[in-house]
């Protein structure tokens, strides 16, 4: 355990050093808040060259860790920290401040091909538990349902998980995927897919069905009522100096060129220029 | 003259000073060989560690007995036995895949291709040891899978004759050379003949009927077992070709020229001599190659589907799996070692299982070539 200590302790201190170092931002965790995280460090970067940001994705879960244990300045996350996070984060010194970035909702997605129109969150909540297991259950075609999920490793699936699900378990033959963009890559090439991703991940190649009656968009997940909408967080070790790269860094989406940047990426900014 | 007077000699101080150094020299060869010996034993010691507390935590049957794995269930299920069970299922379709493939191809680079042809055919074979892991994943969930979705059936029906019609052939040819042993001298041609041509049509005319059922196979996910067992079998090809061929390589052109001195025939050789005497290499082979179809994890990550369950029935390879690899990789993130819980601790159990598991495999392989070389060694 000591020897643990000591690696912690050492790790802290090369943390701090590095937060101390000027001119680098090493920002680590969602995959989903991972493309904003990209953008807004692409667009930084031009603003003031001499700065560099590295943007990693490695889910909520890492990100919280590497925050916690100072290998990053910068955690994205697409959850809020839990209490076992927070407990320790404080027990090593980290004081972890939230910016809530941007908002985004679920989009439960599926094959172009498939000719399903919407879902209820009660359809939903029964195909992941198993309950309805063909797609001709819910009106559709005579094939069974081939069901993908976020690994539970990630911001997505947890929001998931308390959100749809309410607590149950997950079907076991459920499949397991390591990133957004390889739920997208499945579904659009497995035509009895189904799989949810964050609606910035919609695009032309799959299709996105509306939750009881609403389609997930943008406005509907800004006034409540998509059903399966959250925040996006970024956090920080205590509130970074005024001034500073990572201040501006991490305020940038309050700023109009970070509300379009937000946009772009297909997010809702919380801003309304 | 000043040459002579060199003293060959060495004096006290020399000759303590050479000592010395070989000494020094000898401790720092030893200590470079204990390195990875002490590696081995610090992280099996380390795993052991931090595997410990899980079973303090949760006991030993739930992990070996139950198949719900829900790590981040509220209360959290830790049953691996589908995980395990997974594991064993993709090793053996890597093994189906490679095995035999891999065996064949060494033999053929080793006795039966030119030699020319060998120069070129085996770094070919090795390049594919050289692709990282990830770029096999990626083929394996971007085209493969999809490929297995849209024409499973076909590419069914097509490797099961691929498969079984020259194995067919073979068998017809041993078949019909050994019912017409016994009869008449002039009637042996053509007997053969009606034999064989018989038997080719019953193979071809069942070959078909399994090739429509097979079509008829409608593979709904393409991310299932029997993707990542071929994907893990082409992974594991090279390292049973290149070793196998070296073992077979390596018993020697005495052997096999004073096997046709005897009058032995060349199959005769190959399977009487080149090949027992090889065999020691050849089992090393297997299990170095299928070892690195058990550890392998992006590949499994990317492409078995990671779903926690015992497919029904048991050989169902067309459905996703989830292997211990893939287990410990995707739920590392969430685990949390900070609080020490028993979902990270689990971690360090299955990885346990693992190394039991790759610890006994070579155990085996050792333990087969003790045999195998006391038999060789009687025989001499």
């Amino acid at each position: 355990m000591k020897i643990l200590y000591g690696f912690l302790i050492v790790s802290l201190m090369a943390g701090f050093l590095g937060a101390a170092e000027a001119g680098k931002i090493t920002v680590d965790g969602s995959t989903t808040v991972g493309p904003i995280a990209k953008a807004f460090a692409e667009f930084y970067m031009k603003q003031h060259p001499g700065v560099n940001i590295t943007v990693s994705e490695s889910g909520s879960g890492n990100g919280a860790k590497s925050l916690i244990n100072g290998s990053c300045q910068v955690a994205t996350m697409s959850r809020i920290m839990k209490q076992n996070e927070y407990e320790a984060a404080v027990h090593s010194e980290v004081l972890p401040i939230s910016f809530v970035v941007a908002l985004d909702g679920i989009a439960m997605i599926v094959h172009p091909g498939n000719p399903i129109r919407e879902l209820t969150m009660e359809q939903i909540k029964n195909v992941y538990i198993g309950k309805i297991k063909n797609w001709n259950q819910l009106g559709g075609p005579n094939v069974p349902i081939v069901i993908i999920s976020r690994d539970t490793n990630s911001g997505t699936y947890e929001t998931f998980e308390t959100r749809v699900l309410k607590g149950e378990k997950i079907v076991k033959n459920c499949e397991y995927v390591g990133s957004s963009g390889a739920i997208r890559q499945r579904v659009q090439s497995t035509p009895a897919a189904i799989g949810y991703v964050g609606i910035g991940f919609i695009d032309s190649t799959v299709k996105a069905l509306p939750v009881n009656n609403v389609p997930p968009s943008p406005e509907t997940v800004k006034d409540g009522s998509y059903p399966i909408g959250r925040p996006l967080y970024m956090y920080t070790n205590d509130y970074p100096k005024m001034g500073s790269d990572l201040y501006l860094f991490v305020n940038l989406f309050l700023t109009k060129k970070g509300q379009e940047i937000i946009e772009e990426t297909g997010f809702i900014p919380v801003t309304n220029y | 003259m000043q040459r002579n007077e060199r003293n060959l000699i060495m004096s006290d101080a020399v000759s303590r000073l050479r000592r010395l150094t070989a000494l020094i020299l000898k401790g720092f060869l030893l200590l470079a060989t204990a390195l990875s010996l002490v590696a081995v034993l610090l992280i099996i010691a380390y795993i052991t560690r931090d595997a410990f507390p899980f079973f303090k935590l949760r006991g030993l049957g739930e992990l070996f007995k139950s198949t719900a794995w829900f790590p981040s269930g509220h209360p959290p299920e830790f049953g691996a036995l589908a995980i395990i069970f997974g594991s064993g299922l993709v090793t053996l379709g890597a093994i189906v895949v490679a095995v035999p493939l891999g065996i064949a191809a060494a033999i053929a680079l080793s006795d039966i291709l030119p030699y020319r042809l060998r120069q070129t055919v085996k770094p070919v074979i090795e390049i594919l040891a050289a692709i990282p892991s990830v770029a096999y994943g990626f083929f394996a969930l971007v085209i493969f899978a999809p490929l297995l979705q849209n024409r499973g059936g076909s590419l069914l029906a097509l490797a099961s004759w691929i498969i079984a019609l020259p194995l067919g052939l073979l068998l017809i040819f041993a078949v019909t050379e050994i019912a017409t042993r016994s009869i008449r001298e002039d009637m042996v041609k053509p007997a053969r003949l009606i034999l064989a041509a018989v038997l080719t049509a019953i193979l071809c005319r069942s070959l078909l009927a399994l090739s429509a059922m097979l079509s008829a196979v409608k593979i709904s996910s393409g991310t299932n077992a029997l993707n990542v067992s071929i994907i893990l079998g082409i992974m594991a090809l090279p390292t049973i070709v290149s070793v196998a061929e070296d073992s077979l390589q390596a018993a020697g052109r005495e052997l096999r020229e004073g096997s046709y001195a005897l009058g032995a025939t060349r199959a005769e050789t190959l399977f009487k001599v080149v090949i027992p005497a090889a065999g020691s290499g050849i089992i090393a082979a297997i299990i170095l190659g299928v070892m690195r179809a058990v550890g392998e994890t992006m590949v499994v990550w990317m492409a078995s589907g990671n779903a926690a369950q015992i497919p029904s029935p048991w050989f169902n390879f067309l459905s996703p799996v989830r292997t211990l690899t893939a287990t410990i990789a995707g739920d590392m993130g969430e685990a949390d070692q900070v609080t020490g819980s028993s979902r990270y601790h689990v971690l360090f159990a299955l990885a346990l299982c693992l190394l039991l598991t790759s610890f006994v495999a070579n155990l085996i392989s050792e333990w087969i070539l003790r045999r195998q070389q006391r038999r060789l060694g009687g025989l001499k």
